[in-house]
């Protein structure tokens, strides 16, 4: 029992992001009809606007030490991050909470991007079929990867949670089992709340907002709300932003869990589309509970009890899922019909 | 000189072939000055010209868009290392065998994923796709060896050619013709010829062009008394075949089977060299498999020494920042590169090289065939989904 | 002789009862129009007719032969085809392969592997084409993508194409809607030659009078899901029921 517990926990903190991913790429391609390979380019991107905070945070100023000499004679080398040399303690704490900061960069960023992006290339494929989208944007994906790895390499580059959550929490004792039975890392817990944060926030944004309304309308019908005189496509640009937003913050708070590297965008992104694929195009609600579905499921069968009944199931499980899913519902779990069936 | 694509009768289809088979076996020739003339790199051109032409019988004539071609690929080569391993280094069993399994495999997965359209198909391949690669990696081992990959041992039985009592290196033999070197490009040609002429013919036949019924109205073809999955299914099977021929075909100089052939990114790269070429036209995805592997050879190669030598007229300061410039373009970054290529040809030329070419003839010699728009649907880049 | 008989066919999409107890006879040679307002079901029997959608209930047999449950290839391939009401064309291909796919289909069953025969060599398949093209006034056109067709154009290449396949029935949905009044008499005459010529039988929805009474030798009038009244058309002008039901009272 308790070990269920661990991989539903487990999962969830990985669905969370392919629910805020797959959140996005539905938003995008419910409002613009767009089919957007550069989501998961958004996701990394996210990350590294983390990376780049830290690495920020981190520049040091080199003092030397002339009281201590290092073995080959010379003065030894201090080196303090000059955030702490300036503001002391404030600064070390600032530098500590560096992931969650990175958060209020991370907005106005990925809105930028998110925004010239769609303004930029996304707009002139509206029209275009789905597999040139497909491919322009799958070309885009590449172009910012190979960006990000020229100014970051090639290698993970590791960033600590805040010191606050960097043990773990012993849930089991909170639902009645032993103690220790089940700790869970503080942090995946964050991550978790966080995403439902912001799963909820679009949701209520969508729900209760005139805006909103205008958005919702014209996921589902384009050209009658196009027809009433709204402006539509500027509305669309927005969406494109918030959508770049939900993604990135995604990326943020996920650098604790993976240390990102230029890649981690196409791992994610192809995991993402099938989970949208199951939550069925065109369904907000669809994608977040594949998102869920897929995360724990896939925790489930790295369990060495499953593996053992079925060797290699951890490596296809999510594939599986989706390939029973399509067949048994021909448009995934919520999908709608004539949606992107052509 | 495109005047011959746009037309379908039987003599054009003759000078056609004709004239394809000469530029082919004279590859050694001519790519001489474009540096490309190793016998290597035209191998590849020959294998992924396969590939491509295999994968624009199912996406440029249905429509039907799969991210899993390379699994057909994988099971090629996995079978053709088998087939050198139990009977011996002939390649011509190995490439029947791999025809043979892919084809069989292909089926499997059709008949499965062609009971949905659109994404949901392209998704369903995909997930196929990634489930052999993540099994071949892990469960399958025994068949394919895992990481390290699966190679053909001294130790091998190889029935018909002796239980390993040769000496030298281990490279396919055609009945004494070590497949190395210009032989080895020479026996990809000629199968390319083959398969290029085959398909053509499906291109050109009734067959063909219920193909491009099932991409332009299923609902019509139904109501027209066509049963619309089975010729789907058929050209999947079909360019699933042509995708174990190719992969067959890696394994003739190196026998050796890995499953990273299987991964979704080797699936994106004929869907894009077929994109790049023009999908739907009958040499299109040919020519875009021969570019993208050219510059991929030419522009990984490059290095600082080189990127030297080609600035050197520039003045000291100028040099500098052109090498690092051009730097982010090559070696490793070629990648960059690749998606810039497909970017602007995705946004500029929508329907691929052979639509430019189309268009460049039209604004040469155009005037007198500006009558004739808009052309015959055979050869057209697509404009559906 | 009756070719068509359709008996007592229900079908409700969730609480609207869109066909309620049908029944219909179609004549071997007859043009048999079915007329009445919007939503009276005409479209909904229609696609009864050709597998697209299955009725609750009753029976439609062709030729003898029930048609529930077929599917919509088999239905064309035992002689039924149906011109639409928004054009169903191969939008991406060229007249004459337009309108060979169907004569191909006809010739060559729901599916044949052959990918080794040439269309080159399939002449008198193309001859075939070429000649119903050129009873629609397409001829000329043969080479021309049929995506760029004015939509009367479309209708006209759809009937070309059902008329290919020698069908022993032809099914057509409001065939000169959207059509201008020139074009309208020209489908007319078409039709009504086709019909004195091959002895076609034919099925029509029609909203315009003119077409109905140029053409049919039947007509039944439906409203709201049922048929109210089946009668020669010289008969169906001057019945009350009609007038209440079509015009709501308004004399014709």
């Amino acid at each position: 029992m308790d070990q269920i517990l661990l991989q539903i926990l487990n999962g969830l903190d990985k669905g969370g992001a392919y629910a805020l991913i797959a959140l996005g790429l539905t938003l995008i391609f419910g409002t613009l009809g767009v089919v957007n390979f550069a989501h998961g380019a958004l996701f990394m991107l996210g990350a590294f606007c983390a990376v780049a905070v830290y690495q920020f945070l981190n520049l040091e100023q080199v003092t030397l030490d002339p009281d201590n000499l290092t073995p080959w004679g010379t003065p030894m080398e201090i080196r303090v991050p000059y955030i702490e040399s300036w503001f002391g303690e404030t600064g070390a704490a600032i530098l500590n909470f560096a992931v969650p900061l990175s958060i209020l960069v991370a907005i106005p960023v990925m809105l930028v991007i998110g925004i010239t992006m769609e303004r930029g290339l996304i707009k002139h494929f509206y029209r275009r079929p789905h597999a040139e989208q497909i491919l322009v944007t799958f070309g885009l994906a590449i172009v910012i990867q190979e960006i990000i790895k020229v100014w970051f390499g090639a290698n993970p580059i590791p960033i600590p949670a805040p010191a606050l959550f960097s043990g773990s929490a012993d849930i089991g004792a909170a639902f009645g089992f032993a103690e220790n039975a089940i700790s869970y890392p503080w942090w995946r817990l964050v991550y978790l709340a966080f995403s439902l944060a912001v799963i909820g926030a679009v949701f209520a944004f969508l729900q209760f907002t005139t805006f909103g309304m205008v958005v919702r309308a014209g996921m589902a019908d384009r050209e009658t709300v196009g027809l009433l005189g709204i402006n539509i496509g500027k509305r669309f640009t927005i969406m494109f932003g918030i959508a770049a937003v939900v993604a990135g913050l995604a990326g943020v708070m996920y650098t604790p869990i993976l240390p990102p590297d230029y890649h981690m965008g196409m791992d994610f992104l192809v995991l993402s589309f099938v989970v949208v694929v199951v939550g069925g195009m065109g369904s907000l609600g669809g994608a977040v509970a594949a998102g869920f579905l897929l995360g724990i499921l896939q925790s489930f069968a790295s369990m060495t009890e499953v593996k053992s009944i079925f060797p290699g199931i951890d490596q296809i499980i999510i594939y599986l899922v989706a390939v029973v899913i399509l067949l048994v519902r021909p448009r995934g779990l919520m999908g709608r019909k004539g949606v992107m069936e052509g | 000189m495109m005047n011959f694509l746009d037309k379908d009768n039987l003599q054009s289809d003759i000078v056609l072939i004709v004239i394809f088979t000469i530029a082919i076996l004279t590859m050694p020739i001519w790519l001489q000055p474009f540096g490309a003339a190793y016998p290597d790199l035209m191998q590849k051109f020959a294998i992924f010209g396969i590939f491509a032409t295999g994968f624009n019988i199912l996406f440029g004539l249905t429509g039907y868009l799969s991210f899993g071609h390379a699994a057909f690929l994988g099971v090629g080569s996995y079978t053709a290392v088998w087939s050198f391993k139990l009977l011996g280094m002939n390649p011509l069993p190995a490439l029947v065998l791999a025809v043979i399994a892919a084809g069989i495999f292909a089926l499997a997965i059709g008949y499965l994923s062609l009971r949905r359209t659109g994404i949901y198909f392209s998704i369903l391949t995909l997930a196929f796709a990634q489930m052999s690669y993540n099994l071949a990696y892990s469960v399958l081992t025994p068949i394919t060896n895992g990481e390290t990959g699966l190679r053909v041992l001294r130790s091998d039985p190889r029935i018909f050619d002796g239980n390993g009592s040769e000496t030298g290196p281990l490279v396919a033999n055609l009945f004494g013709i070590e497949m190395t070197g210009l032989s080895g490009f020479y026996f990809c040609a000629v199968v390319l010829i083959l398969v290029s002429w085959f398909a053509i013919m499906i291109f050109r036949s009734p067959f063909g062009l219920m193909l491009k019924a099932v991409k332009t109205n299923q609902n019509r073809m139904g109501y027209t008394g066509l049963n619309t999955r089975p010729y789907a299914l058929a050209a999947f099977i079909i360019s699933g075949m042509y995708a174990g021929l190719a992969g067959a075909l890696m394994c003739i100089t190196d026998p050796l089977a890995g499953a990273e052939r299987m991964q979704w990114t080797a699936s994106g790269e004929v869907v894009l060299m077929t994109i790049l070429g023009g999908a739907g036209t009958l040499m299109g995805p040919m020519l875009g498999a021969g570019l993208i592997k050219y510059f991929e050879n030419i522009f990984s190669s490059f290095n600082e020494s080189t990127l030297e030598s080609v600035f050197h007229f520039l003045p000291e300061g100028m040099r500098e920042a052109a090498i690092s410039v051009a730097g982010l373009f090559v070696g490793e970054g070629w990648h960059l590169t690749l998606g810039l290529m497909f970017m602007i040809v995705v946004i500029f030329l929508p329907g691929g090289i052979i639509e430019g070419l189309r268009r460049l003839a039209k604004a040469v010699f155009g005037r007198k065939r500006a009558d004739d728009t808009p052309q015959r649907g055979g050869d057209t880049a697509p404009t559906g989904h | 002789m009756s070719l068509l008989e359709v008996n007592d066919v229900n079908k409700a999409f969730g609480g609207l009862k869109a066909l309620n107890h049908i029944n219909l006879s179609v004549k071997e040679g007859s043009v048999h129009a079915i007329i009445g307002p919007n939503g009276a079901g005409k479209s909904t029997l229609l696609n009864c007719l050709i597998g697209r959608l299955i009725p609750d209930s009753g029976t439609v047999t062709f030729g003898g032969r029930s048609l529930i449950g077929v599917r919509p290839y088999e239905i064309n391939q035992i002689g039924v085809s149906r011109v639409f009401q928004t054009p169903e064309i191969f939008g991406e291909l060229s007249l004459i392969d337009n309108v060979m796919i169907p004569s191909l289909a006809h010739r060559d069953g729901t599916f044949k592997l052959n990918p080794w025969h040439r269309m080159d060599g399939e002449a008198e398949i193309r001859d075939h084409a070429m000649s119903n093209l050129a009873d629609v006034g397409l001829a000329e056109k043969s080479e021309i993508i049929a995506d760029s067709l004015s939509r009367g154009d479309k209708r006209r290449l759809e009937l070309a194409m059902c008329l290919s396949q020698d069908p022993k029935l032809l099914l057509l949905d409001e065939p000169t809607a959207g059509m201008a009044r020139h074009d309208t008499n020209r489908t007319i005459d078409l039709l009504k030659e086709i019909s004195e010529r091959r002895g076609q039988t034919m099925v029509v929805i029609e909203h315009d009078m003119h077409v109905v009474f140029s053409l049919a030798h039947y007509v039944t009038v439906m409203a709201q899901g049922g048929v109210i009244v089946e009668d020669r058309p010289e008969n169906i002008k001057g019945n009350p029921k009609v007038q209440e039901a079509y015009l709501g009272g308004a004399h014709l």
